[in-house]
C-alpha cells in the first residue's frame, strides 16, 4: 500500500471532494439522462442550502437521538478478541439503531430534505431490504407515500424485510428484469423517478449514484465516524489503529472512514464480497477485481465484461450483491488511503457464527464480511492494537439464509 | 485524463453531414423526417441488416440504431427486452459498427445514428470509437446517459470527425438549459415528448408545441419529437408540430412479435404506413428557408 502524504495539497483537495462537477478525482460525476439533470441540480442546491443550517441540523440530530437512539454504543468485543488472541476488536453498534442498521441515518436526512423541497412522494431501491425498511419507516414517520423497488430474487431471500416494509405502509414493487437484484431495482427506481421527477424524491441508500448522492449520503452517514472518533478519544484517549467496514455500495464504510481520513495513523480496510471466490468470477468485488466504467450515474469501479456490459454478481449477502461501488471509494483505492480486501461467502458465514456464539450478537451477513476479515487480521497484530469494526446491521433478516445453508427448514 | 476536462462549449465548427443534408432536402420539399429506431442484434444481426434495408426502402429519412446495453435505465420494458435479446445473441459494439458499415455500402445516403449508453463506448475508448464510427458511415451519436456537463471528452472528437452529437431536450429541461444545449448542437434536436422512459405516454400537444417552439428559438437546427409515438396517427399529429418524428418502441414491438424471417417484410409495411401518415398530415410552413 502506498502511504498517502496528507500534507500534499492536491491530495488534501481530493480527500475533501467532490469538486464542483461532483467528481472525486476521475470518479463520480452525473452520467444520467438529460431529464434528470435539472432535478439533480435542484437537489444539489437544496442540500447545499439547508444541510449546514441550524434548523436542519437541530431536527436531524434530534431525530437521530430520540428516534434512532444515537449515539450508537462503542463496544469492546472481549470474547471475540480473546478467541483471536491478537489485536483488540471494537464494534461500532449500528445494529442497535432503530430499524437495525446504519441505513436509517441517511434516510432521515434525505426525507427531511424531501420535506424541505416540498416533495410529495418517496421512492427507494433496496437489496437486503435494510434501506427499504429504513426508508419505509421514515416515510411512515412523516406521512409520505413510499414505493420501494426490490429485485425478485432479493424479495425471495429477504421475505422478513418485505413484510416489514408492507407493515410500515410502503408498496414493495418486485423487479423481474436482469439479475433481479439490487442493480435492477436501482434501474427501476430511476425509471420511476424520470416519470415524475418534480413530485418524487428518490432516497438512494448507497454512497453511489449521480452527484450529489455520493456526497449527500456520506455527509449524512458521517455521524458514524464522528461519534466513533469522539468515543475512542474520550474512552481510550487514542484513535483506533485500523477501521474495518464491509463495502457494497459503500455507505457504512464511507460514513465510518470519512471523519478519520486526515488521521494519518489510522489504517482503513473496506471488505468486499468475494462470493464463491474472486477466481470463480462469481463475486461482487468491483474494487478488487473490476475496472472503471459508468453505471447508475457515476464513473467508478465496476463488474463488467470486455464490451462494457455489466456482469451478474454473486454474494450470499443481498446488500453486497451489486456490481458497482460509490465513486469516493474508487478514488480512495487509487490514492491508497483505503485498502480494499474481500471475503468469501463461507468466510463470512464463519464470521457470522463467531459473533453469534462469542458475543451474543447476530450480525447482518453484509456486516459478517467485515467481522470475518477483522478476525483474521486481529490474529496478525499485537494486543495493544485496536481494530474498530463497523457493525453496520443486525442479522435477523438473514436467519432464513443461514438456516438454508445449514439445511434447516424454518 | 480526458474525463477531468471542464465542461465547455464546442470549439469546433460543425461540419454538415448526411443528417443536415437530409433535413435541408425535406425542408425544401415541405416534408417531415421519419426517424425509426431499432435495436441492433434483435432478433439477430443478420436480421438487423434486413430490417435496416426495409426501413430505408420503406421511407425512413434517417435511422437510429440502438447499441444494446445490459442496464438501459432510460428505456421502457419494450426496448429493454430488445436489448436483452440482442445481448443474449452476443451482440457487441464492434458488431453493431460492422452492421452499420455494411448498411452504408448498400445505402450511401440514409443517415445513421447510434443510440445507446456510455459504458460500452467508454470501454472501447473514445478515440477508437470515434474513428470506427466514422469509418462505418455513422453520422450521429446519441448517448442517453451523457448529459452536456459530462460530454466534452466524447463530443469534441466526434465534432472533429464530423459526427453530430444528438442531444435530448426533455420536459424538465429549463429554458436556460435549452439555450445551453442549443449552442453547438448538431444534426437535430431530439425533443422528448414523454416525462419518463421510452414508450411512455405523450405530453399534451399544446405543451409540446410550446416546447418545440422554445427549442427552435434557441437551437438553429431542426426539431424531431420522440419517445411515445405508437401509431401512424400519433406520428401524423407530431409531424404537424415538428420537423421530424422518431418511432421506436412501436417498431421494436412489431419485431418482437414476428419470426425473424417475417420481421423485415412486416417492418417495411409498418414504416410505409408511418410514411403515408406523416406525408398526409397538414403541413404548415415551419420556418423560412
Amino acid at each position: 500500500m502506498m502511504p498517502v502524504n496528507l500534507t500534499d495539497r492536491a491530495t488534501e483537495r481530493t480527500l475533501n471532494g467532490p469538486d464542483e462537477h461532483g467528481r472525486f478525482g476521475p470518479y463520480g460525476g452525473r452520467y444520467v439522462s438529460e431529464i434528470l439533470m435539472p432535478v439533480l441540480h435542484d437537489l444539489e442546491a437544496a442540500f447545499d442550502a439547508v444541510f449546514q443550517t441550524e434548523a436542519y441540523q437541530d431536527e436531524f440530530r434530534a431525530l437521530l437521538a430520540h428516534y434512532v437512539g444515537r449515539p450508537s454504543p462503542l463496544y469492546f468485543a472481549e470474547r471475540l478478541t480473546e478467541s483471536c488472541g491478537g489485536a483488540q476488536i471494537w464494534l461500532k453498534r449500528e445494529d442497535l439503531n432503530h430499524t437495525g442498521a446504519h441505513k436509517v441515518n441517511n434516510c432521515i436526512g434525505q426525507v427531511l430534505l424531501a420535506r424541505h423541497m416540498g416533495k410529495k412522494r418517496i421512492i427507494a431501491e433496496t437489496g437486503a431490504g435494510q434501506h427499504g425498511v429504513a426508508t419505509a419507516t421514515v416515510a411512515a414517520r412523516f406521512g409520505l407515500p413510499c414505493v420501494v423497488y426490490m429485485g425478485a430474487e432479493d424479495i425471495e431471500r429477504q421475505r422478513l424485510n418485505v413484510f416489514r416494509m408492507r407493515l410500515l405502509g410502503a408498496e414493495v414493487r418486485s423487479v423481474k428484469s436482469g439479475s433481479q437484484t439490487l442493480k435492477d431495482a436501482m434501474n427501476e427506481a430511476l425509471r420511476d423517478w424520470v416519470s415524475d421527477p418534480r413530485e418524487t424524491f428518490y432516497v438512494i441508500g448507497s454512497a453511489a449514484g449521480p452527484h450529489p448522492y455520493p456526497k449527500m449520503v456520506r455527509d449524512l452517514q458521517a455521524v458514524i465516524g464522528q461519534e466513533a472518533r469522539e468515543q475512542f478519544l474520550s474512552r481510550l484517549s487514542a484513535l483506533p489503529d485500523l477501521l474495518v467496514a464491509c463495502v457494497g455500495g459503500g455507505s457504512n464504510a464511507i460514513g465510518l472512514f470519512h471523519p478519520f481520513l486526515e488521521d494519518e495513523s489510522v489504517e482503513m480496510v473496506g471488505v468486499e464480497a468475494a462470493g464463491d471466490g474472486l477466481e470463480s468470477g462469481r463475486h461482487a468485488a468491483p474494487l478488487s477485481a473490476g475496472r472503471p466504467g459508468v453505471l447508475h450515474g457515476a464513473r467508478s469501479y465496476l463488474m463488467q465484461d470486455e464490451d462494457g456490459q455489466i456482469t451478474e454478481t454473486h454474494s450470499i449477502s443481498a446488500g453486497l450483491d451489486y456490481p458497482g461501488v460509490g465513486p469516493e471509494h474508487s478514488l480512495l483505492k487509487d490514492l491508497g488511503r483505503v485498502r480494499y480486501e474481500s471475503v468469501t461467502d463461507s468466510e463470512a458465514l464463519a464470521g457470522f457464527e463467531a459473533l453469534c456464539e462469542l458475543e451474543g450478537i447476530i450480525p447482518a451477513l453484509e456486516t459478517a464480511h467485515a467481522v470475518a476479515w477483522a478476525m483474521t487480521e486481529a490474529r496478525r497484530r499485537p494486543s495493544d492494537q485496536r481494530i474498530l469494526v463497523n457493525l453496520s446491521g443486525r442479522g435477523d433478516k438473514d436467519t432464513h439464509t443461514v438456516a438454508s445453508v445449514r439445511g434447516v427448514e424454518l | 485524463m480526458a474525463l477531468l476536462d471542464e465542461p465547455r462549449p464546442c470549439m469546433v465548427a460543425l461540419v454538415k453531414n448526411r443528417i443536415d443534408e437530409t433535413f435541408e432536402r425535406l425542408a425544401r420539399d415541405g416534408r417531415r423526417a421519419l426517424i425509426p429506431y431499432i435495436t441492433a442484434g434483435d432478433p439477430d444481426l443478420a436480421t438487423t441488416g434486413h430490417l435496416l434495408d426495409a426501413l430505408a426502402e420503406g421511407g425512413a429519412d434517417c435511422i437510429e440504431l440502438g447499441v444494446p446495453f445490459s442496464d438501459p435505465m432510460a428505456d421502457g420494458p419494450v426496448i429493454q427486452r430488445a436489448m436483452d435479446r440482442a445481448l443474449a445473441q452476443g451482440t457487441r459494439l464492434s458488431d453493431v459498427l460492422e452492421c452499420a458499415r455494411s448498411f452504408r455500402e448498400r445505402h450511401p445516403d440514409t443517415p445513421l445514428i447510434l443510440f445507446g449508453y456510455l459504458n460500452p463506448i467508454h470501454q472501447m475508448g473514445y478515440a477508437t470509437f470515434v474513428e470506427r464510427a466514422k469509418a462505418s458511415g455513422i453520422d450521429g451519436v446519441l448517448v442517453v446517459d451523457l448529459p452536456i456537463e459530462e460530454s466534452a471528452a466524447l463530443s469534441e472528437p466526434l465534432d472533429e470527425a464530423g459526427l453530430h452529437v444528438i442531444r435530448l431536450f426533455t420536459p424538465t429541461t429549463t429554458p436556460d438549459r435549452v439555450q445551453r444545449l442549443g449552442q453547438g448542437a448538431g444534426g437535430f434536436a431530439y425533443c422528448v415528448s414523454v416525462a419518463g422512459v421510452t414508450g411512455g405516454s405523450v405530453m399534451a400537444s399544446s405543451a409540446l408545441r410550446d416546447r418545440v417552439d422554445l427549442i427552435r428559438e434557441q437551437a438553429d437546427i431542426p426539431v424531431a419529437v420522440g419517445f411515445g409515438i405508437r401509431t401512424p396517427e400519433d406520428a401524423a399529429r407530431m409531424a404537424d408540430l415538428a420537423d421530424g418524428v422518431v418511432v421506436g418502441s412501436a417498431l421494436v414491438d412489431e419485431i418482437a412479435r414476428r419470426a425473424p424471417v417475417e420481421a423485415p417484410g412486416r417492418i417495411r409495411e409498418v414504416i410505409q404506413q408511418f410514411r403515408a401518415a406523416i406525408d398526409g398530415a397538414e403541413i404548415i410552413p415551419l420556418r423560412p428557408q
